[in-house]
């Protein structure tokens, strides 16, 4: 018993490859729309590079640009067979290719899915990449001498100011390294050397955030030096002060910018992956509808189209039998119509077993 | 004579409708092209609004607009016309509006160049606007506790940082200003007092900038405070230093900015109307080489031309009629008389 039959008139059938044909369409634009969200999401990786350490992993971001492409060419392929599935002769070319594409299909429609859920889990190895290149753009915050580290400093407050956030989990990391390079600092001067001595590894660290840190929405001018002595500034409680700098870390902020983007792209390709199947079960229909004319010689008989020849579980029962006859080599050529050969008859069949027009027809070819 | 004739046989009269209808649509999308460019720039002027003392300039991009719907409605009337104008019987209905169509087509043309006139000439206006309005608002830099200019600080700042500028002329202009609120004062402090008493108003001015006045690109942390005190900080001279603040002032940014915006907006709206010129044209010559048509025999070759007669002889034409219309009432009267005396000499002598 086949799965979904719908009886077809040469109308029906015109409609439903009329309407296939524009459904193709618009999944060739969605298969463009995926590759520009690729190509988006790499160009926006490569500009935040120097903060990951230039160790990210452009495998998503290649994944849905390959993917994008492999739709264009996919869809534009079915909306071609659509266009050519009223003209019968056009058709029977393409009838033998229509079983692997079919197929060929329904593994793009997994790769699909593979990728929006990829597009999700992303996050995490990105969380890890980003605290480590955080940690070492902070450090490298004063080298603004040394060759190929020079705009680190520029590119770290750009990008304080661009996503409001202040040092790595908070604006603490600040407090822990020496962001004013050595070349300003007076070594002459008491207060340097006070602080110099005061720690190990001879850092000058002080309790004090760049400029980038500032909020600008805060009603009193920015306070960025001995941010945690209350004396030192009238009216100040940096306890209860939350307006003056920014309190968030960039790590979370960039995380957050990167997550939303990637939530996006994986929702839009599990719209897609929705297209697709439409589009896919479509093309089944005027399959098999064109197939199956109940007078093969007139073209606008009646016809039955269906999604599956049998139940999904008679189907899935076929190809497994299917799998293990190929596995056990060619011991079944014999034998006729018990056996699981493929057999072409007018139009393929899914599974292996021969059905019923096919077993007289083979009769028919046995006696004559 | 009449201007510009051309020849016009059947064939191209076809071909000339055909083009017109192409071009008025062309013409349609310029005007929408126009419209959303008007709104553009209007947009962009809102944005900076509170940084401008007045909104002169803000005609420019009102006439964009407006003449971008006026060019979208002449044009689809256009387009209109040229479909009906191959049917003899459904032309001449439109006959009576091409006059007025081509005195408005001729209007928006004016218009369009007028506005981009403006936007060079205005540029003076914008710059005042701008002087005044960068004025008050480094003045209320302070006032984040009074209502309606609490968020003049976090728009000064947030100006300065994206256009990458500092005070009004340049970063000096911070100087003059007490930026910092009294709330954040400490007025027994000796400091505070001696600066305080050092002006005749009793402000606390100091050569010090806001944290959005610093440069990210400079190669050490940002000097804020005791800008003109070399001694004040290690290994540093404040005439030679460049890249420790913005040198640019914001008045200069944001012209430039502007003035940029129109650049590129000024050869868009010359290619608009040179299109509306070039419909113009077509419609005349389709107009006249219809009426050149012979009734009987609608598939004849006929002359097309701009003018009947030339340009000299059309404004003398057009001179003798406005002067008639003005005159028509005591004209009437006058003659009346003359004519009646006339008559009287004329039974008389005869």
């Amino acid at each position: 018993m086949a799965l979904m039959v719908v009886k077809f008139d040469l109308k029906k059938r015109v409609k439903l490859a009329q309407f296939l044909w524009l459904m193709y369409w618009f999944s060739v634009m969605a298969g463009v729309l995926v590759f520009s969200m690729g190509l988006f999401f790499k160009i926006e990786l490569r500009k935040r590079s120097e903060m990951m350490d230039n160790n990210e992993s452009h495998f998503v971001p290649n994944l849905l640009i390959a993917v994008g492409l492999l739709a264009c060419g996919i869809n534009a392929m079915g909306g071609k067979i659509c266009y050519d599935s009223l003209d019968p002769i056009k058709f029977s070319r393409w009838k033998p290719m229509l079983k692997p594409f079919l197929v060929s299909c329904v593994a793009f429609n997994c790769l699909l899915v593979l990728t929006a859920l990829l597009c999700f889990l992303m996050r995490i190895p990105l969380q890890f990449t980003l605290a480590e290149g955080l940690k070492n753009a902070l450090k490298f915050y004063k080298d603004t001498d040394t060759p190929g580290r020079c705009y680190m400093k520029r590119t770290l407050d750009q990008m304080q100011i661009e996503f409001r956030c202040c040092g790595n989990n908070n604006f603490r990391d600040w407090f822990e390294i020496q962001w004013v390079s050595n070349r300003y600092l007076d070594f002459s001067a008491k207060e340097v050397k006070d602080r110099i001595g005061s720690n190990v590894d001879g850092k000058y660290l002080m309790d004090a955030v760049p400029f980038s840190c500032c909020n600008p929405g805060s009603p009193r001018p920015c306070i960025q030096y001995q941010v945690t002595n209350n004396t030192a500034h009238y009216s100040y409680d940096h306890h209860t002060e939350d307006l003056n700098i920014w309190k968030r870390g960039c790590r979370d902020a960039l995380i957050s910018y990167y997550g939303g983007m990637m939530n996006t792209i994986g929702a839009l390709v599990l719209l897609v992956v929705i297209l697709e199947v439409i589009v896919m079960i479509g093309l089944q229909y005027v399959n098999t509808s064109q197939c199956n004319l109940a007078n093969p010689e007139d073209p606008e008989s009646e016809s039955e189209g269906w999604i599956l020849e049998k139940t999904v579980k008679e189907t899935f029962t076929d190809i497994m039998d299917k799998m293990k006859a190929m596995s056990k080599g060619n011991a079944v050529e014999e034998g006729g119509v018990e056996g699981v050969a493929t057999f072409e008859v007018d139009c393929w069949r899914i599974g292996g077993a021969i059905g019923d027009e096919a077993r007289v027809k083979v009769a028919e070819v046995n006696q004559g | 004579m009449a201007l510009l004739k051309l020849q016009f046989p059947l064939q191209r009269r076809v071909r000339l409708a055909q083009s017109l209808w192409l071009l008025s649509w062309l013409a349609v999308l310029a005007g929408a092209f126009t419209f959303s460019l008007g709104v553009y720039l209007k947009t962009e002027l809102l944005r900076r609004a509170e940084v401008m003392d007045n909104t002169e300039i803000h005609v420019v991009p009102n006439i964009l607009m407006l003449v971008g719907l006026i060019t979208i409605g002449i044009n689809l009337f256009a387009g209109r016309v040229c479909q009906d104008s191959l049917d003899s019987a459904r032309f001449p209905p439109w006959k009576p509006f091409l006059l007025p169509w081509y005195g408005l087509a001729w209007m928006v043309c004016v218009w369009l160049l007028s506005a981009v006139v403006l936007s060079y000439a205005l540029q003076g206006h914008l710059e005042e606007s701008l002087k005044v309005g960068l004025r008050n608002g480094i003045r209320f830099y302070r006032d984040t506790d009074v209502p309606g200019r609490c968020f003049q600080k976090e728009t000064i700042d947030r100006l300065q940082m994206e256009l990458r500028c500092c005070g009004n002329t340049n970063y000096r202009d911070w100087f003059e200003v007490q930026w910092i609120s009294n709330r954040y004062l400490d007025f027994t402090s000796k400091e505070v007092k001696d600066r305080v008493r050092s002006n005749v108003d009793g402000r606390y001015l100091m050569d010090g900038v806001p944290f959005s006045c610093c440069n990210p690109g400079s190669p050490r942390p940002c000097l804020q405070n005791h800008l003109t005190d070399n001694a004040a900080h290690y290994n540093y001279e404040h005439q030679s230093e460049e890249l420790n603040l913005y040198i640019r002032g914001c008045r200069q940014a944001l012209v430039d900015y502007y003035m940029g915006l129109m650049n590129t907006i000024g050869p868009g709206i010359l290619s608009v109307i040179s299109l509306q010129m070039s419909v113009l044209v077509s419609l005349r010559y389709l107009q006249t080489s219809l009426d050149g048509v012979d009734p009987e025999n609608p598939e004849a070759d006929s002359e097309g031309y701009i003018l009947a007669k030339g340009v000299k002889e059309t404004m003398m034409d057009v001179k003798n009629t406005m002067f008639n219309l003005l005159q028509f009432g005591q004209v009437e009267a006058g003659d009346e008389a003359e004519a009646g005396e006339d008559g009287e000499k004329a039974a008389t002598s005869s």
